[in-house]
């Protein structure tokens, strides 16, 4: 074997050789922005100087010839540079307003589509799944494929409200994030015990520590050191499942699809907020998950002919009221939704302040 | 030629139709001529046959650093033990920081794609992911280590996992953005790449984040992803270019200033008066709407939501005496439930060498007080949530401040032997800050 190294540890490298030249002559001195259709910005700088953003959508987990696709476009059809946003749609900017046409017209005849932008429902943030996770309940590329697709003209129209932004998650630790519609795995049933194997493989004290509702205590089980769950107190959360993995939470049939929706961390007009649950009980069917992109649909359908100008789905939910939401959509309302963690008394309306 | 079969996939194949680019074409794509990917297809169809997942983790590293790998091996074995995808058995992810603000360069996507297919990657790349890595998807044990040599030969170094600081992200901000009140991307080196052992190897309770967001739009989710959000904002008044202020009046009209701005103003900051009644003071923002009536924002009650900027775009803009405002305990759903981050500097200035010192020091503070007080895999907010955000502000020698709370406490159980004593640190800090 060759000799290894130590490594160079740079860091997070600088982003000015990678950026486009009048961004970086005008760096930190924009003036202006406009939002000349979906899909497209207009940026101008106090100089005068002027950039134009093409926003494309892409599948995030790419491979390279798809890479390089984008990267021949940026040359040929853009000035070469590109950015990524949060939500894994690409960026193409240009300072010449008459490549804005051609560049759309090649990314579509590519197929990546264009919007994205101001009060669409944009790409949705998602994690990894049965692609590459160590847990999951579900997978994610394949739940945002099928759904993107269902939610195609909403990526390329701006006919919301206001920015929708989504996110999923292949279990309930949420990586994908807060969002104005959250898709998250709701386990339904205990954790399975391997008691074979949690003597070798678990940390049993860091496993019982991790459980939220105390449930897990050690305990020996055919002679053998394991932990047991008290199903009772068990909230099926998973917790427990990472750091133990002879603890199998996921399960084909039980763990169940949850929808949550209102979180939004900007800061306009209401303080952040997080997402808080409507549906629960959808079945995990894959490969295009036809019962959530359901459920999906009519919240989106029911905000954009309800909402006003300018309302983040929780504005629009806090102007008509948590009542009117299970009314407009037709979502059961249970006794799921009253919150009964801790700290839960803050989401009881104690007040009588009801609409009728 | 790929070494390995192409399997069927029934299933995966329905996600190959439909107007969104498919993922599932990319990696058929790959699998023509690579046998890891053939076998992670299989793999993979198999997960949606089943519904369960198949990976499972394990200890791979680089020569140097504890973390930045994710392992992956399968379980899904024959009785023998022989993994029934042979050449997906090790199927890991480099996670790699990409340059703050995520630009890039037709070559340099290019050269990154050359580096990790010459290396025996499997050609699968994604952009990027939620901490915001790029993730080099698919490489077994062997693999991994000239991968990574070529990725750092040109610039690039393993970002976070574990028990670690982790990869950071900031908004495009000064590059491209007009709200943008501070250096983003210099905010994210100083701090990050002065941390780096943090990161490389992990030694931390629980993983540590942090996230730069150029305004209160917080485009990097700073306050819900982020242990420490430095968010950008400014002290003075909202400056104001009256021509473009008309521009959006002359399209829009009265019902839209007023339905779209004025009413959806938190504060009620907002009015629109007669020219001739305009209070001109010290903290008005003016804009005469060039029909007798003018828009006045009080900005001693702007809270810095952004709202009337984002509807009028280079009308309004943040004023010119810009800063940051810190918040610390953002975080998901394990233990205790969601947590947002909450403030605890108000406010300091971010322009000079020695600011963005301060902010070393900052974030090297509440590193060590994490790494010193909490328990293990225990996050920031959890920990504060714990020990009470006074308790945390004391440890990091930082002065309460009325803005750190939605409202002072309700309850009596509190005990005030030295209630004088905080009286004359409140008075102390108000002279320091006068």
């Amino acid at each position: 074997m060759a000799e290894l190294r130590p490594p160079i540890e740079s860091g997070a490298p600088d982003p000015m050789p990678y950026m486009h030249p009048v961004m970086v002559k005008n760096y930190g001195k924009w003036s202006f922005h406009s939002h000349p259709k979906p899909g497209v910005l207009y940026h101008r700088a106090e100089s005068g100087d002027e950039i134009w953003t093409v926003k494309a959508g892409t599948q995030r987990q790419m491979d390279h010839y798809t890479i390089r696709e984008l990267a021949d476009i940026a040359d040929q059809y853009g000035d070469g540079f590109v950015r990524f946003t949060a939500r894994s749609n690409i960026e193409y900017m240009v300072a010449d307003g008459s490549k804005v046409e051609p560049l759309i017209k090649a990314l579509n005849d590519k197929g990546y589509p264009i919007g994205g932008t101001a009060n669409s429902v944009s790409m949705i943030a998602h994690t990894q799944g049965w692609l590459h996770c160590d847990i999951p309940g579900t997978d994610a590329s394949g739940v945002v494929k099928a759904l993107m697709d269902e939610l195609y003209d909403d990526f390329v129209k701006c006919e919301m409200p206001n920015r929708v932004k989504m996110s999923t998650s292949c279990c309930e630790i949420n990586c994908g994030g807060q969002a104005d519609i959250a898709i998250i795995v709701q386990h339904t049933k205990p954790p399975k015990i391997n008691h074979d194997l949690v003597a070798n493989v678990c940390e049993r004290p860091s496993v019982v520590a991790r459980c939220p509702v105390a449930a897990i205590r050690p305990a020996l089980v055919n002679g053998k050191p394991s932990l047991e769950v008290d199903e009772k107190k068990c909230i099926c959360c998973g917790a427990c499942f990472p750091p133990c993995p002879p603890m199998q939470i996921n399960d084909p049939e039980h763990s169940k699809i949850a929808i949550w929706v209102g979180g939004k961390n900007s800061n306009a007009r209401s303080k952040p907020t997080f997402h808080k649950l409507v549906a629960a009980g959808l079945p995990n069917n894959a490969p295009r998950w036809p019962e959530v992109a359901e459920v999906v649909k009519k919240i989106l359908a029911t905000y954009k002919a309800d909402g006003k100008p300018w309302e983040r789905m929780i504005d629009w939910i806090d102007r008509i009221g948590w009542p009117a939401f299970f009314e407009k959509t037709g979502l059961p309302f249970t006794k799921y939704h009253i919150d009964n963690w801790r700290g839960g008394r803050a989401n009881l309306n104690a007040s009588a302040h009801i609409r009728f | 030629m790929s070494t390995r079969p192409l399997y069927d996939t029934p299933m995966l194949d329905q996600l190959e139709s439909g107007p969104w680019p498919s993922f599932v074409t990319g990696l058929k794509r790959l699998a023509k001529d690579n046998g890891m990917m053939a076998d992670l297809i299989g793999q993979l169809e198999t997960s949606y046959e089943t519904r369960k997942g198949f990976w499972k983790g394990g200890t791979v590293g680089v020569f140097g650093y504890g973390g930045g790998i994710i392992p992956r091996f399968t379980e899904l074995k024959d009785k023998s033990g022989k993994p029934l995808f042979p050449e997906a058995a090790e199927f890991h992810t480099l996670r790699v920081q990409p340059p703050a603000g995520m630009h890039y360069t037709s070559d340099l996507l290019r050269k990154l794609c050359d580096v990790w297919v010459d290396n025996g990657g499997s050609g699968l790349i994604a952009f990027h992911g939620q901490s915001g890595d790029i993730m080099f998807q698919g490489v077994s044990s062997e693999n991994v280590q000239a991968v990574f040599n070529g990725l750092n030969e040109i610039g690039f170094d393993l970002g976070g996992a574990g028990p670690a600081l982790r990869t950071s992200m900031s908004c495009v901000g000064s590059a491209r953005c007009e709200m943008s009140c501070f250096d983003e991307a210099r905010a994210l080196r100083t701090v990050i790449n002065n941390n780096l052992d943090d990161m490389h190897r992990p030694s931390l309770p629980y993983k540590f984040k942090f996230k730069f967001s150029g305004c209160p739009n917080d485009c990097v989710n700073a306050i819900q992803r982020s242990d420490m959000a430095t968010i950008g904002t400014w002290r003075d008044n909202i400056r104001v270019n009256e021509a473009l202020v008309q521009d959006y009046y002359k399209v829009h009209g009265m019902h839209d200033l007023y339905n779209d701005v004025v009413g959806r103003c938190p504060t009620k900051a907002i009015t629109v008066v007669p020219e001739d009644q305009v209070r001109v003071d010290a903290h008005t923002s003016v804009a005469k709407l060039g029909d007798g009536n003018a828009l006045c924002i009080d900005n001693k009650n702007c809270v810095r939501c952004m709202h009337c900027l984002n509807v009028i775009p280079g009308g309004l803009l943040p004023g010119n005496d810009k800063g940051v405002s810190i918040l610390v305990g953002g975080k998901g759903v394990l233990k205790i439930g969601a947590t947002m981050g909450s403030v605890i500097i108000p406010f300091m200035k971010l322009e000079t060498d020695e600011d963005f010192e301060k902010l070393n020091e900052l974030a090297r503070n509440i590193l060590d007080f994490f790494a010193e007080n909490a328990l293990d895999h225990e996050r920031t907010g959890e920990m504060i949530e714990r020990i009470g955000l006074s308790n945390f502000l004391e440890g990091m020698d930082i002065p309460v401040d009325p803005n750190m709370i939605k409202e002072p406490r309700s309850n009596p159980y509190f005990r005030s032997d030295d209630w004088d004593e905080q009286v004359a640190k409140w008075v102390e800090y108000r002279q320091q800050a006068a």
